[in-house]
């Protein structure tokens, strides 16, 4: 057992740092650190960066545009990018649609969407969850029915995360209504423009437009677009969740989130002291430092173990990074409206324009309370803690 | 020992639950978030109709002499409701400085017409600095002939944009920490010298920063005694926080039970999520939250007119504990187990959550009143001799 990175692996930490130091542009690396929103045009360009200099997709493989970095180097590429803080690459493209492309794809689909995705010139979003199918994915209604060269899809996806900026979705469609229900589930991907689809936005708690419900009304979309065999989309949504889960710890983000709830600790006052100086507040703190220390060492035994896992099934322990991860970046976005104390109460952070008049309260309370109602969508996406639990009995206990 | 409401409180309890029934829907609601006042003039008619306005305030002053009882009952249905109508601004606070604290004269000019629903009142005193110290005032009050002349910047106040008169509180003497030495004004919202911003809450309501510049108040309009306002500024902020209580169990009962019918109504995996027991444990544990925070509403209320100030104190900062956890418990659960949809702005979940969230920023969070009971020993009694 040695904690210690090797001498190449902290050579690595290095040069990336230095090269987002470098590069990340100065508007953007801002807007993490004060808890604004990036606009579409933010991450595009970081991902451009990125793909200039061969980092967009280090995780696929090399000859799909891949670095053949090992876990670990993954591993602190992306701490490091969480850390910068910078946005992190859609996951609906590098982390979704991407891999399971590489893995279940004809080579004329990887040469099409590939360098699309590495270059973020395809923007795209994730049709899974429906109405009346969530955590029960499986479920769903929505339906392919194949006309010659042509499937032709009706029904309603929702909780589409950034279908207003798409440019493509990948849907589970149901193609055959006799089989079981993961036997009939085909994996389509969609042109946003073609006829037949309508976006409707749906705003959160926070006030912020993310997600949206899709309709297809008689999408004709060309067979070639099917990922996979016919029925066989269920393979593919497996493997992606499995994927979605694992990136969810974002041990790197909540480092620079505690960060940040010391900066704006040390500068509220509580009495005659900073907020920091408050032992109640400061065991606040390091309570969830201590969590997240321990979720970093687990993530690490992950990854290491990475090393020697075959096959690319995910490690069923993912539902602990996913389960741990949700909570204590819930907990810290609870801590850091709680430092503001009373300046929760204003309802000053406009998403699209920012509020011009200056603010109520301090500069940095705007977004916090906003943050802490949004970020209660992290136990419910992604699979929800409840449904992680589940696994970890199933996979894991063998209950 | 009765937990049991009089005939007449049952009878308010029914008026007001069916005025808000009737009056009050969730869609009803956004319309009323969107006229210019962000609350709606003819729910307040409708309030003083059923003699709400008036509920606290003695006969003398066109009041119905109602106790903390009456106010409880009330704020719990407003909760249930997420009303949005100035009335713990007005009547609560406003109403309670001037019941407690005016002259006779000023008592029976303006009583009656806050009773009547007529002048609406607010209460500038939080300040920048001040986190949730209520002693901790820096605006100023400097004798100027008879009366005084107020300088000084008050923020979020409740509802303080429509306000036609404003409780002001400043110092007079002291450290800016200070208990003592703070006097409290009555101030035309419309004086020289007074400039207002105001602006939405997270929750839907209003708030305003209000500034003030060498404003002159008379004699008359001093409130409790000059230099020595904080003792009452303690008590009337109790009852806020004793009808806040109310509200956020309103809120509370509301969201929960939602969310249990939700969890009988939905199904995933071919059965109502509700045959889940993981989600059966946790509604249960939101319904001993809710209950504890109830039973601590209930001794808020019974005790916020406690005379002996230290056994009022001690309940008000306990109550206050309880609703900001119970809040958590209850708000947290009811938006996990609902899913996405609890998280969209057009669910009333959301809103319920917002509300009980932002009721525990208001006169200090569960952890400023938990160190408040500790410094003052606890509520269950002393240690015992061993
Ligand atoms: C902000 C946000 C963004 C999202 N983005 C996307 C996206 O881009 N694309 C997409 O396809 N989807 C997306 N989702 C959808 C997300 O994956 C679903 O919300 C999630 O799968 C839960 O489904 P549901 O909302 O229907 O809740 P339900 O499945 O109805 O769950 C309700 C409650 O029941 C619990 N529950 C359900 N089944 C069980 C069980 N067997 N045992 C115990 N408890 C159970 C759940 O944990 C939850 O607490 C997003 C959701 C949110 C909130």
């Amino acid at each position: 057992m040695d904690l210690r990175f090797t001498p190449e692996e902290n050579a690595f930490r290095d040069e990336v740092r230095t090269f987002f130091k470098e590069n990340l542009p100065d508007g953007i690396r801002k807007k993490a650190a004060e808890g604004i929103r990036y606009v579409k045009e933010d991450i595009v360009t970081w991902q451009r960066i990125l793909n200039k200099k061969g980092w967009a997709v280090p995780h696929w493989p090399k000859e799909y545009g891949g670095t053949g970095w090992s876990p670990v180097q993954l591993y602190i590429f992306k701490e490091e990018m969480q850390q910068a803080p910078a946005p992190e690459p859609l996951p609906f493209g590098t982390m979704m649609v991407g891999p399971v492309i590489i893995a279940f794809g004809r080579e004329d689909q990887k040469q099409k969407y590939l360098p699309r995705i590495r270059n973020l010139d395809d923007w795209w979003c994730q049709g899974f969850s429906e109405p009346g199918a969530g955590s029960d994915l499986a479920s769903l209604k929505t339906s392919a029915k194949r006309e010659g060269d042509h499937y032709i899809i009706n029904g309603q996806k929702t909780w589409t995360t950034s279908a207003q900026y798409a440019d493509w979705i990948f849907v589970l469609c149901r193609t055959d209504t006799a089989a079981k229900k993961q036997e009939g589930i085909t994996f389509i991907l969609v042109d946003m423009k073609t006829p037949g689809i309508t976006v409707r936005p749906i705003q959160t708690i926070d006030g912020s437009h993310e997600v949206n419900e899709v309709f297809f009304d008689d999408v004709k979309v060309p067979v070639e677009n099917r990922i996979y065999e016919e029925n066989k989309g269920w393979d593919c949504a497996k493997f992606l969740l499995g994927n979605e889960r694992s990136g969810i710890a974002r041990v790197g983000a909540s480092k620079a989130q505690v960060r940040r709830l010391k900066e704006i600790a040390s500068m509220e006052r509580i009495g005659d002291k900073p907020l920091i100086e408050d032992e109640r507040f400061a065991m606040k703190i390091a309570a969830i430092e201590v969590e997240l220390k321990a979720l970093e060492m687990t993530q690490l035994r992950v990854v290491a173990a990475e090393r020697t896992r075959k096959g690319n099934r995910p490690d069923p322990a993912s539902s602990i990074l996913k389960i741990k991860g949700s909570e204590i970046q819930q907990g810290i976005s609870e801590l850091l409206m709680e430092a503001i104390g009373p300046y929760a109460l204003p309802d000053q952070f406009r998403h699209d324009d920012r509020w011009n008049e200056p603010p109520v309260g301090p500069d940095y309370a705007p977004p916090l309370a906003p943050q802490y109602f949004n970020w209660r969508k992290i136990s419910i996406y992604g699979g929800s803690n409840e449904i992680q639990k589940n696994i970890i009995a199933k996979a894991i206990l063998g209950l | 020992m009765d937990f049991e409401l009089s005939d007449e409180q049952r009878l308010l309890k029914d008026s007001v639950e069916r005025l808000t029934t009737q009056r009050y829907d969730f869609e009803t609601r956004k319309k009323f978030m969107a006229e210019p006042d962000g609350w709606s003039r003819a729910m307040w008619k409708q309030y003083v109709d059923l003699g709400l306005t008036a509920l606290p305030f003695a006969e003398e002053h066109g009041g119905v002499g109602g106790g903390p009882v009456e106010t409880m009952i009330v704020m719990e249905a407003f909760g249930r409701a997420l009303a949005l109508e100035p009335y713990l601004a007005t009547v609560v606070l406003g109403g309670g400085f001037l019941a407690r604290g005016a002259s006779d004269a000023v008592k029976g000019e303006l009583l009656p017409k806050v009773a009547a629903g007529e002048t609406l009142l607010a209460f500038a005193h939080i300040e920048r600095q001040a986190r949730y110290d209520l002693a901790d005032v820096a605006a100023t009050a400097k004798k100027d002939g008879a009366g005084y002349l107020l300088n000084g910047e008050k923020s979020l106040a409740l509802h303080g944009d429509v306000a036609d008169r404003l409780i002001v509180s400043a110092r007079l003497s002291g450290d800016q920490r200070s208990k003592n030495g703070i006097g409290l004004f009555l101030v035309d919202a419309k004086a020289a010298g007074v400039s207002r911003r105001g602006y939405p809450t997270m929750d839907g309501l209003r708030a305003a920063e209000i500034s003030l510049a060498n404003v002159k108040v008379g004699a008359d309009d001093v409130i409790g005694e000059p230099g020595n306002a904080y003792p009452l500024i303690e008590r009337v902020t109790d009852s806020a926080i004793a009808a806040l209580a109310a509200e956020a169990v309103g809120a509370m009962g509301a969201m929960h039970e939602i969310t249990v019918d939700y969890l009988k109504q939905r199904k995933q995996f071919g059965v109502p999520i509700g045959n889940f027991q993981v989600l059966q444990h946790r509604a249960g544990d939101m319904l001993i939250a809710l209950e504890q925070a109830r039973s601590m509403a209930m001794l808020a209320t019974m005790m916020s007119e406690e005379e002996n100030a230290a056994e009022r104190r001690k309940a008000i900062s306990a109550a206050k504990v309880q609703i900001g956890r119970s809040g958590k418990i209850v708000g947290q659960g009811a938006i996990q187990l609902h899913g996405g949809i609890g998280m969209t702005m057009e669910y009333k979940v959301g809103h319920y959550f917002k509300r009980v969230t932002m009721i525990d920023t208001m006169f200090g969070d569960a952890d400023h009143h938990l160190a408040a009971l500790a410094r003052m020993g606890g509520i269950v009694g002393k240690a015992s001799a061993s």
